[in-house]
């Protein structure tokens, strides 16, 4: 459903180029749920967005539900949802009704279809209280509750969450992670999620795959990823040792090689 | 086409919420327009021409030159706001949908209160109609849509290079606003030099100064070819040309934002 070869992204900053993402290369089948881990700058962000045709990729290339991302955007879009934690696609003045209506008509969702689906999203995710409040008085775990269903209403192949629990409380995270676990087990949406709450690694993710450096630093299962640092309590603590073990070293003074250099502008 | 008014309504619903702002906002654009109309009549009390036209001819420029931006404006010109979306992360979500970024873009934030400026360059070319003879009218709605269009590409062009120079978005307002207030004199006013860059260079004096001199029947104060009076169009054409692809240039190398 997601494939990438040797895909990669320079920026130039200040003259010197950087690699932000360097040769990636793995592949997600349809219905799996897999967890995108990786420290601040490490080029989580700029995988999803060249995953979703927001950024074109300097090298190699992407497959996403079989279309080419930064080519085929349009068609793409129809095919994918897509949720920011970071910034809502909600209409801020309007009613949260309103912002799904409008996600209807740009993306031609035919009209039963739509009610039909609203009325499950509505249900499942329990937006009924507020479909007729201005998103811009929601709380952040309603609107993200809104963001989840505007991304749903086209029934897309793949669902991409780039930090969907970042603020939220123990409750509003917890009814995320459980429509989102229920979304993929029931309906097999595919879901690739970033995040730095391990916790929605831990509940959600059958697959981790760990980003350090723009390299793809590991693939494999929760459990593996355990293994890796034998006799660590938590998850957080073998992610925490893998990110400060991680070469380049912590301190990260900029290099002059495009390779080594560690990306500082994107994240 | 339909994506664009469905944005376009939504947005204007949206800054309908705000009722007050919405009708200062028009009013106060009416009024500062309206202004600048004004001084137009008092350089007149002192003078009998302008650059060798009369004070309807010149209405006949501002007029033209004013409706068409203002038309470009409300339309599309809200795509000189692409920096600030790209800084505030917002693009990226435009570039999520399956619609066409620039329509997303040129209806976002779309107000009515850009209806004040539009009314102003109408009342003004109403005026001046009286020097347009019957058997040359036909040039002037076409003028206008060919006025349109080159604002357009000309927002578009400086849209564009936003997508490189994030910092610099005023760099596209000197042939916007610049141009606008440009075309609405009488180019003859302006120095040879700049009169050949915005015929050869920024097509500005194809928006109404070479149509306008086939109009009013005047042989051209610089002495340029006859044709180019007929050359609007295809400056248009052109221009629309250059600024799709530089657009779509500057679409592929959008950077967005860290995170």
């Amino acid at each position: 459903m997601i494939e990438t070869m040797s895909l990669g992204r320079d920026f130039k900053v200040r003259g010197v180029v950087v690699a932000a993402v360097h040769d990636l290369t793995f592949r997600v089948e349809a219905g799996e749920f897999v967890g995108c881990l990786g420290p601040n700058g490490a080029g989580k962000s700029t995988t999803i967005k060249m995953l979703t045709g927001i950024l074109a990729p300097t090298r190699g290339r992407a497959l996403v539900a079989g279309l080419d991302p930064a080519r085929q955007r349009k068609a793409l879009a129809r095919r994918i949802g897509v949720v920011f934690g970071q910034r809502t696609t909600l209409w801020w003045d309007l009613p949260l009704r309103d912002s799904f209506e409008l996600v209807r008509l740009l993306y031609k969702v035919d009209r039963d279809r739509f009610r039909t689906r609203l009325a499950e999203l509505t249900e499942v995710l329990d937006l009924g209280p507020f479909l007729k409040t201005p998103v811009r008085q929601l709380s952040l775990g309603q609107r993200m509750r809104g963001d989840i269903t505007a991304a749903l209403l086209h029934d897309p192949e793949v669902l991409v969450l780039d930090e969907p629990t970042i603020g939220l409380d123990v409750v509003a995270k917890a009814e995320v992670r459980s429509f989102l676990a229920r979304l993929n087990a029931e309906r097999g949406t595919t879901v690739l999620l970033t995040t730095h709450d391990l916790g929605d690694v831990e509940r959600l993710c059958r697959r981790v795959l760990l980003i350090d450096h723009g390299r793809l630093a590991f693939d494999g299962s929760v459990a593996e990823l355990r293994a890796l640092v034998p006799g660590q309590e938590s998850i957080e603590d073998v992610v925490a040792h893998l990110y400060l073990s991680s070469t380049p070293a912590a301190p990260r003074t900029p290099r002059r090689t495009p390779d080594a250099d560690p990306p500082t502008v994107t994240a | 086409m339909g994506d664009y008014l469905l944005l376009a309504w939504t947005w204007a619903r949206a800054s309908a919420q705000y009722r007050a702002s919405f009708a200062v906002s028009i009013v106060s654009s009416f009024a500062i327009n309206a202004l600048d109309a004004v001084a137009i009549g008092i350089v007149f009390t002192h003078v009998t021409t302008l650059g060798g036209f009369s004070l309807r001819e010149v209405m006949f420029l501002y007029g033209t030159g004013g409706l068409s931006f203002a038309l470009a404006d409300m339309l599309f010109g809200n795509i000189e706001r692409l920096s600030q979306h790209i800084r505030a992360g917002t693009f990226d979500t435009m570039l999520i949908r399956p619609v066409s970024p620039f329509v997303q873009m040129a209806a976002d934030g779309f107000g009515a209160h850009r209806i004040g400026r539009l009314a102003q360059a109408a009342i003004v070319l109403g005026l001046s109609l009286p020097v347009v003879p019957w058997s040359r009218a036909w040039m002037v709605p076409v003028m206008i849509v060919c006025g349109v269009v080159i604002f357009t590409a000309v927002f578009t062009l400086g849209a564009a290079l936003q997508f490189v120079l994030v910092d610099a978005p005023e760099l596209a307002n000197a042939f916007t606003y610049g141009g606008v207030t440009l075309t609405q004199y009488p180019l003859s006013v302006y120095g040879d030099q700049l009169v050949r860059g915005v015929t050869y260079v920024v097509p500005l004096a194809f928006v109404n100064w070479q149509p306008a001199l086939y109009v009013l029947g005047r042989p051209d104060p610089l002495g340029l070819a006859d044709w180019l009076r007929f050359a609007s169009p295809a400056a248009a054409l052109l221009l629309s040309a250059a600024a799709a692809l530089a657009w779509r240039a500057g679409l592929r190398r959008y950077r967005s934002t860290g995170n």
